[in-house]
């Protein structure tokens, strides 16, 4: 059973037609990376998914509903999928904890400690128990992107967007986050990411989505779309990242 | 201590000196360009050929000791007003600006009002606003009017408003469209989104801007004295045509920037505060 099966999508800024009879079928405990240059539609599909920006053709089903039908509330929907942005967006009026637990106390109406515990032991589990009290701009680019991610989980969501995660982060900083997702995989998350890191999508995906001019351009597994691309469009892609060192 | 563990370098035993000798010549600078200016300002004021009778008529001790209990209870009633005012006028203007966010077309009307709102009470000068609420609004005749200086406060609520609801209102745009996103993606309702995330942001935000004019509100309070009420400025002046001698006005004066110092003090702390924080300190 797909958990995300989007058909047809199609979204235009102003003259500029960013997806194109796009169609994209996710499958539970699945990993989806998207790969392409920047303007390629890769955040736009994601934020459409997430009804954050409305499609102006195509249908998005979420575990078979129709999540496009303009009936449909979008809060609902999107209390059960969680998106990591690539600038975190943590709120930095508030701790980590307060971060966590937004969301689980405001929309999920859980009692605060309930929250709380939760939260803590979400951050336990990725090694930032220490800085639950922390106010986000006392954080490393890697810590703040890890509360991002665990902000995302503690809605337990049934589909993760993560949008270009480790595209703003220093070189250094960017292993942490990728073990963490890679233990959301472990976990049997079903994930959808856009990404320019191409060894990891390699590594993490179980399909890569090559994407161009907002058309799915070449899919599959990512030993075939990486390793043995049958389209030029792929081939030409990947020749400039190998030769700017990214492969 | 580093003190202890770092033995500094000549250059910088050097360059330390000369940071302190750069620093004695300063402050001997500052002291003596205002010891002169100042001296300068005395001599020219007690100089001039008319200065004897402007002190007997504004500067006399007498005139000012018999006035002080006057203006006091005056200043008294401009603090109470300022308080509820300022409070009246803050809530006001919050309302309002939330109110011209809401989307939606159920809302239409009430953003309209809203807008309506904001763009009369700025542009209306604020004792036409008291003329009309303390002199026409009694005028109606009807039962259980309340007092005229409650009428006042309303007034200067009104007209206040209408300039807090703008300051406000920049604050809640000023917040990055990523932040909204990231609310709504964790399903929040925008309801929620406004309360939890934006409005925190863009009050702490606007803070020193929405100090500022409560710093102006309190010299204006005093205009709700035209519909009768007794503040320090008309105290000063009925002591003033009592004794025909200006001093009580000084008096006043002296008395209102006194009140204003804590609350300029607050301000230039707030905004330095909110500037250090935007800096990343």
């Amino acid at each position: 059973m797909a958990v995300l099966r989007c058909r047809g999508l199609r979204k235009k800024f102003g003259g500029t037609v960013v997806l194109d009879q796009l169609d994209l079928t996710v499958a539970e405990h699945q990993v989806v990376a998207l790969i392409g240059a920047s303007g390629s539609g890769k955040s736009t599909l994601l934020r459409c998914v997430n009804l954050l920006d409305e499609l102006d053709d195509g249908t998005i089903e979420l575990d078979g509903e129709d999540i496009s039908d303009p009936r449909v509330d979008p809060d609902r929907v999107r209390r059960r999928i969680g998106m990591v942005f690539q600038a975190y967006n943590l709120f930095p009026h508030l701790s980590v904890l307060e971060n966590i637990t937004l969301a689980p106390r405001r929309v999920h109406r859980r009692a605060r400690a309930e929250a709380e515990a939760q939260a803590r032991e979400l951050l336990d589990r990725v090694g930032l128990g220490a800085r639950a009290d922390a106010y986000p701009d006392r954080l490393s680019g890697g810590q703040q992107q890890r509360v991002a991610i665990v902000r995302a989980l503690a809605n337990s969501p049934r589909l993760m967007l993560l949008d270009e995660v480790t595209s703003a982060l220093d070189p250094e900083l960017v292993g942490e986050v990728l073990a963490m997702i890679r233990d959301l995989k472990a976990d049997g998350m079903t994930m959808v990411l856009a990404t320019h890191e191409m060894g990891f999508a390699r590594e993490v995906a179980d399909e890569v989505c090559f994407l161009d001019a907002g058309r799915v351009v070449e899919s599959g597994p990512p030993e075939q779309v990486l390793g043995e691309p049958t389209q030029a469009r792929t081939r030409q892609f990947l020749r400039r990242i190998i030769e700017a060192g990214r492969l | 201590m580093t003190l202890l563990d770092h033995m500094p370098s000549e250059a910088q035993l050097r360059r330390a000196a000369y940071r302190r000798r750069q620093t004695v010549y300063s402050v001997l600078v500052a002291a003596s360009s205002t010891a002169a200016l100042g001296a300068l300002l005395v001599v020219a004021v007690t100089g001039a050929p008319g200065w004897d009778r402007v002190r007997r008529s504004f500067l006399d001790p007498e005139i000012a000791r018999d006035a002080l209990p006057a203006v006091l209870s005056g200043l008294w009633l401009n603090v109470r007003l300022l308080v509820c005012c300022a409070a009246g006028a803050l809530l006001l203007g919050l309302v309002i600006a939330v109110l011209r966010t809401l989307r939606g077309p159920i809302f239409f009307p009430v953003r309209a009002l809203a807008a309506g709102y904001t763009y009369t009470f700025r542009g209306l000068p604020l004792i036409i606003v008291l003329y009309l609420l303390t002199l026409g609004v009694p005028g109606l005749r009807l039962q259980g009017m309340p007092p005229v200086l409650v009428l006042g406060g309303f007034a200067l609520v009104l007209t206040y408003g209408g300039y807090l609801a703008e300051v406000f209102r920049a604050g809640i745009e000023s917040v990055h469209p990523s932040q909204l996103a990231a609310a709504r993606s964790l399903g929040l309702t925008y309801r929620q989104t406004m309360r939890h995330v934006v409005l925190p942001q863009a009050v702490r935000r606007v803070a020193p801007p929405l100090l500022n004019d409560v710093v102006a509100l309190q010299k204006d309070v005093g205009l709700v004295s035209l519909a009768g009420p007794i503040d320090a400025v008309r105290a000063a002046q009925i002591a003033t045509a009592q004794s025909f001698n200006y001093t009580p006005y000084v008096v006043a004066g002296v008395l209102f920037v006194l009140l204003a110092i804590p609350l300029i003090a607050v301000t230039d702390w707030v905004t330095l505060r909110s500037a250090r924080r935007q800096s990343g300190g």
